[in-house]
């Protein structure tokens, strides 16, 4: 399994190192220079992509966080805390592309806001003229970024939750005269902050490397560096390959220097806090603060779920004038008209994210059995390989991979490509299967041995049908992310594996918004009923049994 | 009410509802310095008891009755303004934290910052356990990390203790000298105490009335 995870990332790397020191013979190049690492810092507007990454990453990873655990520490244990929580799993399972274009839709000069505002309130009869999405700092970018990264930091602080006494470390620093908030941010997050390092810093990498996501919402003239690569790397001009690759280098450094940056402010804030705690400050009365924070993550899940409806809206919308709240009639023409064109993309997208999840299952349940068996301690180590794929900026080995692919000539076909989405839908199954696997009551394996059957079976027919729940859930969790994939589907399968989600972020330059609506609509409803059925297939599978009954 | 017979914690008729089923009714009076024994078996309700007095009941169960300390009603007030000190099972000694930082976190904010370390430092001293301070609380033993979890409770100047069988982990030899010591720091301190346990053995020490429910 560390050779499935890692294997490839070293050969990533080699295809973009390599390169990007100008070595690469079927190009000619066969000598090892710094001169393509120059050459691409002198394209226009490099240094500002790379600045618009470093800030772009940071400033997501820090909102984020500090929304989560702003509302964690306002309102744990609290009615609003599982009212929201309600909402978080669906709204992780909406693939980036989706929620990126139902952002745009909503806060685009002629977006649904603008209409609900317009003509009372703005004055409006045609759109403003305003660069709101791809706007040049990126602030579209980052508000879409946010709406995704929030819901999974948010799922890891639950889980990291589980594994610390929360709630009696609240206890015991109220029951002394500490605030709510104040109390949960000195006694639980340094706890819990150790648990969610390795997320926060996935979170980090993702966002300094973003694609798909940019692409929609993001700055144009610069684009964040990851999308001026991708422009690069498909440049028809061979040379460019270089410069490419050399960019992928820097890319690699940005997001590195990102992670430095993020520590020296983990070690400031962390020398800060130990500072504050000891200080004997209650700072009880903090109400307003927990209304505030509250509300920030009740407007954050307002505007996800609109963004789902006006994506929908739009895949059904006839005519429908500027400031018009709705449209003038409502028709399923585009959908007729564009059924056809929707099939094969959806299969392929289907197809491969079966197999990686089907992968990524086995090689999980076989880890943990074995694991079982031969008594084998899983070291933060481990941990730490599990989750290196999420931890290294897509763009920089895939491309590195592509380039290898296209010596041998297996690029373009599905299995190197179902083989990419398995490195990014394995640490998710394994993660979320891995808890409740190891949480399996024993004595039922017992109970099986003493009756005489042995290992194999008892694993098939003990401890699968009970873990059936989990599994499906971590099922359902792998497709999602393998739907959502962009990049990897993209480079390693050359533009020629289409998916729904491929096929989608092609369309933001077009900016028809029926069709895009459609495309969104398709690629958020596969991994949503990928959950719905997830949820209820234990009780058709087995009826009249309450152990699968809630 | 005088002054005098106001002080302490009053139970008045509480009684606390598990959806439709009554737990138990309670109407005591403890007296500082004094300790009332709560007993019962597990499921009981004997927890939910502190959890009501302390501020922490969960919704699921409903009450009536009244909780006054000191002759204030506190029955309906936030948990971090009733100043009553919680004692559990486990000494909760925070890991990131040292020892000192522990107690420094309890301790009210008044004074300087020498002047609070300096508190500190008196009070591990006056139970002789001044070296302890620098540590990592996770390298103290059991019966020192119970210790210093007391006396981090009641650095923060609490007006009540409520221990929730704070003896339970601790094994035989040990149990009772950290019984005798927190037993000993209530009566020094004129502390009214509910101490919640199913060990016969807490409540003979404890000395005070006993309620079985």
């Amino acid at each position: 399994m560390i050779a499935v995870l890692t294997l490839p990332l070293l050969a990533g790397f080699a295809g973009v190192l390599l390169p990007a020191f100008g070595y690469f013979p079927s190009l000619g190049g066969i000598s090892f220079t710094f001169e393509y690492l120059f050459a691409v810092t002198e394209k226009p507007g490099f240094w500002h992509s790379l600045h618009l990454s470093l800030w772009i990453g940071l400033a997501t990873t820090f909102l984020s966080l500090v929304l989560v655990a702003g509302f964690f520490a306002a309102n744990w244990g609290s009615p609003t805390f599982l009212r929201i929580q309600r909402f978080i799993s669906p709204l992780m399972s909406v693939p980036h592309a989706a929620v990126a274009f139902g952002l745009a839709f909503l806060i685009a000069p002629s977006g649904w806001i603008m209409r609900l505002c317009s003509p009372w309130a703005t004055g409006f009869d045609r759109p403003p003229d305003w660069l709101i999405v791809n706007d040049p700092m990126g602030y579209a970018l980052l508000l879409g970024l946010i709406l995704k990264e929030v819901p999974f930091l948010f799922l890891v602080g639950l889980s990291a939750s589980s594994q610390i006494n929360v709630d009696e470390r609240l206890k015991l620093a109220r029951s002394i005269g500490y605030g709510r908030m104040w109390g949960w941010m000195i006694t639980v997050f340094p706890s819990l902050y150790k648990l969610m390092r390795l997320p926060v810093i996935a979170v980090i990498a993702y966002s300094t490397s973003v694609v798909d996501m940019a692409i929609i919402l993001g700055p144009n003239f610069p684009a964040m560096l990851p999308v001026q690569l991708l422009r690069w790397m498909n440049d028809p001009e061979l040379e460019m390959r270089f410069i490419a690759a050399a960019g992928a280098v820097w890319q690699l450094g940005a997001t590195l220097f990102a992670v430095l940056i993020w520590w020296l402010g983990e070690k400031i804030i962390g020398c800060a806090f130990r500072r504050a705690a000891i200080h004997g400050n209650r700072l009880a009365k903090d109400g307003w603060m927990r209304g505030g924070v509250s509300g920030l993550m009740l407007i954050l899940v307002t505007i996800s779920v609109l963004s789902f409806v006006i994506l929908f809206l739009w895949s059904i919308a006839g005519f429908w004038r500027f400031p018009n709240t709705l449209p003038d009639q409502f028709s399923l023409m585009r959908w007729m008209a564009n059924a056809g064109m929707l099939i094969d993309p959806t299969a392929n997208a289907l197809l491969i994210a079966v197999l990686s999840t089907g992968i990524a299952l086995v090689m999980s349940l076989g880890c943990l059995e074995n694991e079982y068996r031969h008594n084998i301690e899983f070291t933060p180590g481990a941990l730490r390989v599990l989750y290196l794929p999420l931890l290294v900026p897509q763009i920089a080995f895939l491309f590195g991979i592509s380039t290898l692919l296209v010596r041998f000539g297996w690029d373009g076909q599905l299995a190197p490509v179902v083989f990419a989405h398995l490195l990014f839908v394995l640490p998710y199954v394994f993660l979320s299967v891995a808890a409740p696997f190891r949480q399996f009551d024993l004595r039922y394996l017992r109970v099986a041995a003493a009756l005489g059957v042995n290992q194999n079976k008892a694993f098939f027919t003990v401890r699968l049908p009970l873990l059936l729940k989990p599994i499906l859930l971590a099922t359902a969790l792998g497709m999602a992310v393998s739907i959502a994939q962009y990049l990897p589907t993209l480079m390693i399968g050359a533009g020629r594996v289409e998916t729904i989600t491929t096929e989608a972020v092609a369309l933001a330059a077009g900016g028809d918004r029926r069709l895009i609506g459609i495309y969104a609509m398709v690629q958020a409803l596969l991994p949503a009923i990928g959950f719905v059925a997830a949820a209820f297939a234990p009780k058709f599978l087995y009826p009249n049994k309450r152990y699968f009954a809630s | 009410m005088t002054e005098s017979r106001s002080k302490g914690l009053v139970l008045n008729n509480v009684a606390i509802r598990d959806h439709e089923r009554e737990l138990f009714c309670i109407d005591a009076t403890v007296r500082p310095g004094e300790v009332l024994t709560v007993m019962g078996p597990s499921g009981s309700g004997k927890s939910t008891l502190l959890n009501l007095v302390s501020g922490f009941l969960p919704p699921a169960f409903s009450y009536t009755g009244r909780v006054l300390l000191d002759g204030v009603d506190i029955t309906q007030a936030p948990p971090e303004e009733r100043h009553v000190g919680l004692m559990f099972q486990d000494p909760l000694l925070f890991p990131h934290m040292s020892v000192e930082d522990n107690l420094l976190f309890a301790l009210p904010k008044d004074g300087g910052k020498d002047e609070r370390c300096q508190k500190v430092r008196a009070a591990l001293a006056a139970v002789n356990m001044e070296e302890l301070g620098a540590r990592d609380p996770m390298t103290l033993s059991g019966g020192q990390q119970s210790r210093i979890s007391l006396i981090r409770l009641l650095l923060s100047e609490p007006k009540a203790l409520l221990l929730d069988e704070p003896f339970s982990a601790l094994d035989s030899g040990l149990k009772g000298k950290v019984r005798d010591f927190v037993f000993s720091q209530a009566q020094q301190r004129q502390l009214p105490t509910i101490l919640v346990t199913h060990d016969e053995a807490d409540a003979q020490r404890a000395g005070g009335n006993i309620i079985t429910i």
